[in-house]
C-alpha cells in the first residue's frame, strides 16, 4: 500500500526505464501496479473516489492497461492522454473513433474484426502511401468475456478452469500461472512429482506452438511445404500429450495443489523427441538456405531494441530484439532452477530473429523434457487445499509467447478478486511500430512473427 | 537446400489414412456423404465469436496432413460469400454480435451454421457472464452443434459427417 505521492515517483521511475511495468489493475477503490525491479513488486493505492494518477501520461505501456481498468472498473486515471474505451466497445461499436491521419495520397485499409483465416477477430486500421504502411491502428476487446467478472466468487475449480481458458494456446501456462499464484497465497507446498510433471507439460505446449507458428510464418510466405512438416510434428506433439495426460492441449491438467493427472510412463515423450530431433534439424536448413524465403522473413517488420525494453516485451518478441529476460530463468521457479537451459537472445528484431529464437528455443525445450524426465522424482502428485483466508498471491511464469501475471485474492475457498495479465498486452502495441514503413503484404509475416493472442488480452 | 526438398517430396509427405480405425471410418463415410450432397465440395467459413482459442487451434489441426480436410472436397474459404458452412466458436461475445451476424447475412443460401465447442453451444465456463450474449443459437440459427473442449479434430470430421448425412 503506498501513497499518491508514492504512485508516481514509482511511474515516474518506470518511465525513466529504472523498472520494468508488469502490470496495471484495478478493483473499486484501489489500483495496483505490478512492477519488476531486482524482484516483482506490488504497489496498491486507494482511490476512494476511484481517480488516481495516470501511468500512462509518463509511460505509454500502461495506456490500454489503463483504458482497460477504467472500463471494467470505472477507475479514472487522470491525465490519461487517451481517453476512448478500450475493452467496451457499447451500444454502437462501429462508432470508434480512430485517431485522425492526415497527408496527402494516403489511403486506409480496414481489416477484421472477421478475418480471412481461422484466426481470432480483432480489427486493423492500416493507413498506407501506395503499397508501402505508413500506421497501423489496432482496435481489440471483440472477445471480451468478461473474466475479472466470472472470477470474481469463483471456487477455486471454477476459477482454475476459467484460467485455463483465458488463451486456448497457453492454457498450461495459465493453469501453471493460477495454481502458483493460488500456492503463493496460501503457502502450499506441492509434491516434487507434480513441479517436474508441470514442467515437462509447460515445454510440451512451449515446443507445439512454436512448431506451429514456425510452420505458419512460413507459410505466409507462401512455403507452404513447411506448413505441412511443421503442422505434423505439432500433431505428434498433441497426440503425445493426450497419451500421457489425457488432453491435447493438456487443459485443465495442472490445479491449484498439483497436477490433475500422474505420468505412467515416459516411453512416448521420449520417442517425441527422438522424433523431433531427427526431422526438425532439416527444415530449419531449408529454411535458412531458401532464398525466396529468407528474402521475406530478413528484415521485415523490425522492432527496435529501445521500444523492446521500454514496453518490457516479454517472450521471443523482446529475446529477438535484445531483451534478455525470460521468467524461467530471470525470477525462476520450479523446477526451471534445478536445470540446465540456455536463454536464446537475438538483437536484429526482425521476423527472421523471432523465428530464430522459437527454432532455438525448441532445441532447449527438448532437452529441458530430457532433463525432467531424467530427475522425475516419485510420489504423490496433489495435496488438497485448505481454505482460508482472505490471502494475497502472485505469480510469473513464461508461457511460449512471453511473460504470464497472475495476481489474486483469495478468501475461504473462493477467489474474490483475480487478475489475469498476458505478454500480449505489451506485444500488441509493439506490433503496430514494427509494421510501419513495410508494405502491406508483408503484415501477415509480421504479425504471425509476434502472435500475439486476441483471447489473452481482451479477457 | 534442393537435397532436403526432393528427400521430403520422395517419400510421401501426408501418411497413409492414419491407422486410427475411428478416423479410417469417419473418413470413408465422410468421402460417400460429400460426395451424394455436395459433388464434393463443401466451402466452411470460420468465424470466432468470443472463443478462447483452443477451438481454432484444433480446427487448423483439421487441415494437416493427418487428418487433411480437403481430400474430401472440404476446405476453408476466406470470405462468407463463397461459403456453404460458417463454423463458429466461443460464447457470442457482445463486442463479436455484430460481426457475426454481418458475416452470416454476407453468407448466400443455402447455408448451414455449425456451433464448434462447449461455448458456442451453451457459453461453456463463460456461463452468466454479463459481457457473453450467449450461445451460438440465440444470435444465428444453429443447424449442428459439436460440443468439446474443444472438440478434437476427429469429433470435428464427425460433426461435418453428421451435418452431411442429416440434409
Amino acid at each position: 500500500m503506498v501513497d499518491a505521492a508514492y504512485w508516481q515517483e514509482a511511474t515516474r521511475c518506470i518511465a525513466a526505464g529504472e523498472a520494468t511495468l508488469l502490470s496495471l489493475w484495478g478493483e473499486p477503490g484501489r489500483i495496483y501496479m505490478a512492477v519488476l525491479d531486482s524482484g516483482v513488486v506490488v504497489l496498491s493505492l486507494d482511490c476512494p473516489d476511484n481517480r488516481y494518477p495516470s501511468v500512462g501520461e509518463l509511460h505509454a505501456p500502461a495506456i490500454r492497461l489503463e483504458r482497460a481498468t477504467r472500463d471494467l472498473f470505472g477507475l479514472e486515471p487522470v491525465g490519461l492522454p487517451d481517453t476512448r474505451p478500450w475493452l467496451y466497445h457499447g451500444a454502437n461499436p462501429t462508432a470508434y473513433p480512430f485517431l485522425p491521419v492526415e497527408g496527402e495520397s494516403l489511403h486506409q485499409i480496414p481489416v477484421g474484426p472477421v478475418h480471412a483465416g481461422i484466426i481470432e477477430p480483432g480489427h486493423f486500421r492500416f493507413t498506407a502511401d501506395g503499397e508501402t504502411v505508413v500506421r497501423l491502428e489496432q482496435r481489440l476487446g471483440y472477445v471480451h468475456k468478461g473474466i475479472d467478472h466470472l472470477m470474481h466468487g469463483a471456487t477455486l475449480e471454477q476459477a482454475s478452469r476459467l484460467a485455463a481458458r483465458t488463451s486456448g494456446d497457453s492454457t498450461v501456462a495459465y493453469s501453471l500461472a493460477f495454481a502458483r499464484a493460488v500456492e503463493s497465497a496460501l503457502g502450499i507446498e506441492i509434491p516434487p512429482r507434480s513441479e517436474w510433471l508441470r514442467g515437462v507439460m509447460a515445454e510440451l505446449e512451449r515446443i507445439a506452438n512454436h512448431l506451429g507458428d514456425f510452420g505458419a510464418i512460413c507459410n505466409d510466405a507462401a512455403f507452404s511445404i513447411m506448413l505441412a512438416h511443421c503442422g505434423m510434428l505439432r500433431e505428434r506433439v498433441l497426440r503425445c500429450a493426450a497419451g500421457c495426460f489425457g488432453h491435447r492441449l493438456m487443459m485443465d491438467c495442472i490445479v491449484p495443489g498439483g497436477v490433475a493427472a500422474d505420468l505412467a510412463g515416459d516411453a512416448d515423450i521420449r520417442s517425441l523427441i527422438d522424433e523431433i530431433r531427427a526431422r526438425f534439424p532439416a527444415l530449419v536448413e531449408l529454411y535458412d538456405k531458401t532464398a525466396s524465403l529468407q528474402d521475406r522473413t530478413v528484415g521485415t517488420g523490425i522492432l527496435s531494441a529501445e521500444l523492446a525494453r521500454r514496453f518490457g516485451a516479454g517472450g521471443y518478441v523482446g529475446r529477438a530484439s535484445g531483451r534478455d529476460f525470460d521468467a524461467r530463468r530471470s525470477i525462476g521457479y520450479p523446477p526451471y532452477d534445478r536445470l540446465r537451459f540456455d536463454v536464446p537472445v537475438l538483437t536484429e528484431g526482425d521476423v527472421n530473429a523471432r523465428a530464430w529464437v522459437r527454432i532455438k528455443e525448441i532445441d532447449q525445450s527438448l532437452s529441458l523434457i530430457e532433463q525432467m524426465l531424467n530427475q522425475l522424482p516419485q510420489g504423490d502428485v496433489r495435496v488438497a487445499i485448505e481454505p482460508t483466508g482472505p490471502r494475497e498471491g502472485i505469480a510469473l511464469v513464461e508461457a511460449f509467447r512471453g511473460d504470464v501475471l497472475v495476481w489474486l485474492r483469495i478468501d475461504s475457498g473462493h477467489i474474490d478478486r483475480c487478475h489475469l495479465r498476458d505478454a500480449s498486452w505489451f506485444q500488441w502495441p509493439l506490433l503496430e511500430a514494427a509494421i510501419e514503413g513495410n508494405i502491406v503484404a508483408d503484415f501477415p509475416l509480421c504479425n504471425k512473427s509476434f502472435n500475439c493472442s486476441y483471447s489473452g488480452h481482451d479477457l | 537446400m534442393l537435397r532436403t526438398l526432393l528427400q521430403g517430396l520422395r517419400s510421401p509427405v501426408t501418411e497413409p489414412v492414419p491407422h486410427n480405425p475411428d478416423i479410417a471410418a469417419l473418413a470413408a463415410n465422410l468421402d460417400r456423404a460429400a460426395q451424394r450432397r455436395l459433388g464434393r465440395s463443401l466451402a466452411i467459413r470460420e468465424v470466432d465469436a468470443g472463443s478462447c482459442n483452443g477451438c481454432e487451434l484444433e480446427i487448423h489441426a483439421l487441415n494437416n496432413a493427418f487428418y487433411d480436410l480437403e481430400r474430401f472436397g472440404l476446405r476453408f474459404v476466406a470470405s462468407p460469400r463463397h461459403a456453404d458452412v460458417l463454423m463458429v466458436t466461443g460464447p457470442v461475445t457482445r463486442n463479436m454480435r455484430e460481426g457475426l451476424e454481418r458475416t452470416w447475412r454476407a453468407t448466400p443460401d443455402p447455408k448451414w451454421v455449425v456451433a464448434v465447442g462447449d461455448c458456442a453451444a451453451g457459453c461453456g465456463v463463460f456461463a452468466g457472464s454479463p459481457a457473453c450474449i450467449g450461445a451460438v443459437a440465440s444470435v444465428v440459427p444453429v443447424d449442428l452443434v459439436i460440443r468439446g473442449c474443444p472438440p478434437t479434430p476427429t469429433q470435428l470430421l464427425q460433426g461435418l459427417l453428421a451435418l452431411l448425412s442429416a440434409r
